[in-house]
């Protein structure tokens, strides 16, 4: 089991991502697509034809591989519903995001390699946002880290120690802004929408189609379940187990249900309620909220909890 | 054989290929690069040598009795023997074909053997004097060599480059008469001993002069102006080789004399040398993604990569000077990582920026795009170079930047309140350089590779000669070793880093680096046979989902407008705008908007826009110095007014003035 933990993430990510348009969709009044829409949308495109530009190169083909590929990386490092995840050895919270780095700049190369001018605006943004996002993230990381005296996930996630100190919830505060800001959601970036000036992440996939938008399409669903389970597995890894015993594993995998929902419920609160901001506004939400992260790092230090 | 064989060997062979660029046959002076490479060869035999021996003499002639023009080593200079060999070995091959079409190409061999000598011969130094000697001579050597193509912009390059590099000496001469003054001896061994007696305040002198001299080579900021200047102007083998290992020999020398040979610091060394580290690499790469020349780029990235080193190093002096030697060692072993990858994959860069300058005569960013079709080698290795200097696994930047993030988080087990702050502090940075530098190499890699031709320069190149692809390939090949067998490296490193801090620090076993202190593992090789296993269960699950189906071709997307041309692309200058816009403060950009018109306002005949950025310590630091000093020699010039008769005066004034005072 300790071994496959990562095949939760694979299979029930689209899920994930049902639910929160399934949930924004009642908050906003409409009855809104089941919540497995996203299987029949990736399976449909699956079985699609492709239609690729010729201006590309190798990378365009290659970098819905290497998303793809290096996601999956990612969800093995992260312990899902129990701490004692032997291929978590494989690395550790910077090593994660890092992977996801991988990812993101072959994304970005790919958004180039078509030579339209939207390509290049998505790569510009994404790569822009990430420069934003990423000393922030890892502040607020850092915290955490300190705190548990290992920079393991796992480690962080068995020391349970500073669940109601204020550096805590600075960082945790942080964090949830990191979160929509990688996921490519409301306020930073609109996931449902192709309309060129507001698009950052559809801006990169404008030119894929078929299994290759598919891939693309599902490890972005990966990536959103993954922080949502780093989140929970840093800020509040209550009930999650640290052995391999049914019994454990059928609690914590309730526990960690409820506790994506919840995280889930957020999003789709948060996307309802704001409304998308103008890109050269985002320097303000994102710079504020690395400041929030840099106050959790001094308070710890400050006040030793 | 022993190890001063090693020495005659290698030595012997850069001799010869010396000998052989001056012959006046030019079919023969295509040979000095083979002896160059068989003489790196002979030297990364020796630095395995002094890896794991102990501190050993090589060649000595007693010259009085207080000096001796010595050359000796020990596991530090191993380590930096090898890095120089490594890259020698592939500029070498590289250079074959490099060089090929050259007008002085014997010039440029006699030169660049040299210049890869005196590295050696700086690293191998056993002594003050020879050191001296050394430096000068690769300081000359390369300022020869940064004004090989002779132009205008060149001999500027070389000016700034000569001046400032001079300022470093003088520096370096200062604190090794005061280290001389102090311990009676030139040897560097011997100093070490003898260092403790040395009052307190002489020592922070000595560091920082130790700073300043050796950072001014090692480029830190905001030391750095020459860099981007000198480096850009040298051929391309040649900017490899200075802004891959020639830089370093400056944190050789800045490790010699701060952490071996005045040991143990206080905690504000470290302190100092965290903040200008971080300093240097947040601002390296912010003026490097703002370039378009590649070359450009490349050079201020330098300056963010010794930003990194320093923060490993920065840490590591934190560490000792609380005598948590085995802290002490990760970060030291951290820089020492780094010093080895950047070497590899900012070589193997400007080896690519020269193959591609090579196929389309520009520099200009902008004026390629869509080279990964007619050139797939040379993109396929400045791909491969991007993504290790970016820290992606599983490539070699990956590695010693998580070993510098372990050391900077390991700041919190550290007893004083300024370093549990400043180090995390330092993380973040890093973090802020890392996402910087993927921006800045998306764009370097995707302006000039991706996409269509911008210019008639790009369109029907071809792909440079083998001998040039071999040296490519060869060190692209080491990014990705250096990258999943960490254990190696840090077995070549450990040796040099106990010699300084007394403790190996990290374990490594099956293929995991383990850190004991934070329980914190990484196997970059498990990540990327994650990613081959999932690359073949992906194929297959496609495969019975979908099954084959057809994949057409067509134009992209073009919002309508029949055939979308180059022009329409992104440019490199609009990547970075959002970019450029968000730290206005630190860049102060300027731009200048010119229209002429025909019939105002209504028919615009032509627009020309053009936007530069504020070099800020250029502008707020140099600027005031060199106008202060032109004030200074305006005033001085009053006195100089060219009369014979006048002078004599002055003469006779001072004369009687001493006859006055003098008793």
């Amino acid at each position: 089991m300790e071994y496959f933990q990562f095949l939760i993430i694979i299979l029930f990510s689209p899920l994930i991502n049902g639910v929160i348009k399934k949930l924004k969709a009642n908050m906003q009044g409409r009855i809104g697509p089941g919540i497995f829409q996203p299987y029949y949308d990736l399976i449909r495109l699956f079985k699609k034809d492709m239609v690729i530009s010729s201006v590309t190169s190798w990378i365009f083909k290659a970098t819905p591989y290497i998303v793809f590929t290096s996601t999956i990386a990612a969800s093995m490092i992260v312990p899902v519903i129990t701490t004692k995840a032997s291929l978590g050895m494989m690395g550790d919270v910077i090593a994660l995001i890092y992977v996801f780095a991988l990812g993101r700049f072959f994304m970005a190369l790919a958004g180039i390699d078509a030579g339209t001018a939207f390509g290049g605006e998505g790569s510009s943004r994404e790569m822009t946002v990430a420069i934003l996002v990423e000393p922030m993230m890892m502040l607020s990381i850092f915290t955490a880290a300190i705190s548990a005296g290992s920079t393991n996930i796992a480690r962080i996630a068995e020391t349970h120690g500073i669940f109601y100190s204020p550096s805590h919830i600075l960082a945790l505060s942080a964090f949830m802004v990191a979160i929509i800001a990688e996921t490519g959601r409301i306020p930073v970036d609109n996931p449902d929408t192709h309309l060129e000036l507001t698009m950052i992440h559809e801006g990169m996939l404008l030119e894929y189609s078929g299994r290759y938008l598919s891939l693309m399409e599902w490890a972005h669903y990966m990536k959103q379940m993954l922080l949502f389970t780093l989140a929970v597995d840093i800020f509040f890894p209550i009930g999650i187990a640290n052995n391999t015993e049914i019994s454990g594993l059928a609690v914590s995998s309730g526990v960690y249900i409820f506790k994506i929902l919840l995280m889930a419920f957020l999003m789709a609160l948060i996307e309802s309620t704001r409304a998308k901001m103008r890109f050269f506004q985002l320097p303000s939400l994102l710079g504020g909220a690395f400041v929030l992260a840099l106050l959790s790092l001094l308070t710890y230090i400050m006040m030793g909890k | 054989m022993d190890p001063e064989s090693y020495l005659y060997i290698g030595v012997l062979f850069f001799i010869s290929g010396v000998a052989i660029s001056l012959l006046p046959l030019s079919k023969v002076k295509n040979y000095t690069y083979i002896l160059s490479a068989l003489g790196s060869v002979g030297f990364a035999l020796l630095s395995l040598y002094l890896l794991f021996a102990t501190p050993v003499n090589l060649f000595s002639i007693p010259i009085s009795s207080v000096f001796d023009f010595a050359f000796g080593g020990d596991a530090i200079s191993g380590l930096f023997v090898l890095a120089i060999s490594i890259l020698t070995f592939a500029v070498s091959i590289y250079s074959i074909g490099y060089t090929k079409d050259l007008k002085n190409k014997g010039l440029m061999g006699f030169l660049f053997n040299i210049f890869i000598l005196s590295m050696y011969a700086v690293i191998l130094s056993g002594n003050i004097i020879t050191f001296l000697i050394s430096w000068e001579t690769m300081s000359i050597v390369s300022y020869f060599l940064v004004t090989f193509d002779r132009n205008e912009k060149s001999a500027k390059a070389g000016l700034i480059y000569a001046v400032m590099t001079h300022i470093g000496t003088a520096f370096i001469v200062a604190l090794f008469l005061i280290l001389y003054k102090q311990t009676g001896s030139m040897s560097f061994s011997d100093m070490k001993g003898l260092s403790s007696q040395i009052p307190e305040n002489l020592k922070h002198l000595i560091f920082i002069f130790s700073i300043i001299g050796f950072g001014t080579k090692a480029g830190i900021m905001p030391l750095h102006t020459w860099l981007p200047r000198a480096h850009p102007a040298a051929p391309s083998n040649i900017s490899s080789l200075m802004s891959g290992v020639m830089i370093k020999t400056g944190i050789y020398g800045f490790i010699r004399i701060s952490m071996d040979i005045m040991g143990q610091g206080p905690e504000w060394w470290g302190i100092v040398i965290l903040i200008i580290g971080a300093i240097s690499a947040v601002y390296g790469v912010l003026y490097a993604l703002m370039e378009n020349d590649i070359k450009r780029l490349l050079a201020y990235s330098s300056v963010e990569n010794i930003g990194i080193i320093l923060l490993g190093i920065g840490a590591s002096m934190v560490f000792k000077s609380h005598g948590l030697y085995n802290l002490s060692a990760i970060g030291l072993i951290a820089a020492l990582y780094h010093i080895f990858n950047h070497a590899v994959f900012k070589g193997l860069l400007f080896l690519g920026s020269g193959s591609v300058m090579h196929a389309t005569h520009t520099k200009n960013m902008e004026k390629m795009g869509g080279l990964i079709k007619s050139m797939p080698y040379t993109g396929l290795f400045f791909l491969i170079g991007s993504v290790s200097i970016c820290a992606l696994p599983p490539f070699n930047g990956f590695v010693s930047e998580w070993l510098t993030y372990q050391s900077l988080l390991l700041g919190f087990k550290s007893p004083s309140i300024t370093s549990k702050i400043i180090s995390p502090l330092g993380g973040a940075a890093l973090a802020l350089t890392g996402a910087l530098a993927a921006a800045c190499f998306v764009k370097a890699f995707g302006i000039s590779f991706l996409g269509m031709p911008r210019s008639h320069h790009a369109e029907n190149v071809k792909e440079s000669s083998p001998s040039m692809v071999a040296g490519m390939a060869f060190l692209a090949v080491l990014c990705l070793v250096f990258g999943i067998f960490p254990g190696s490296v840090i077995s070549v490193i450990s040796p040099a880093s106990f010699l300084i801090t007394g403790s190996y620090g990290i374990l490594s076993e099956k293929g995991f680096l383990n850190i004991s202190e934070t329980l914190s593992a990484l196997s970059p090789l498990a990540i990327l046979i994650t990613m081959i296993i999932m690359f073949i269960a992906t194929g297959i699950f496609i495969l019975t989902v979908g099954g084959k189906r057809k994949v057409a071709y067509g134009d992209s997307w073009d919002c309508g407008i029949p055939a979308l041309n180059a022009r329409m692309q992104y440019t490199a200058t609009a990547f970075i705008k959002p970019i450029k816009l968000i730290f206005k403060r630190i860049y102060l950009p300027r731009r200048e908007l010119k229209v002429s018109y025909i019939v105002k306002p209504f028919f615009v005949k032509s627009i020309k826009y053009s936007s530069e950025i504020t070099p800020f310590f250029e502008k707020y630091v140099y600027e005031p110095v060199i106008v202060f000093i032109h004030w200074i020699a305006g005033r001085v010039r009053l006195l100089q007014s060219g009369s014979l008769h006048l002078y004599l005066g002055y003469i006779l004034v001072t004369l009687i003035l001493l006859l006055i005072f003098g008793t």
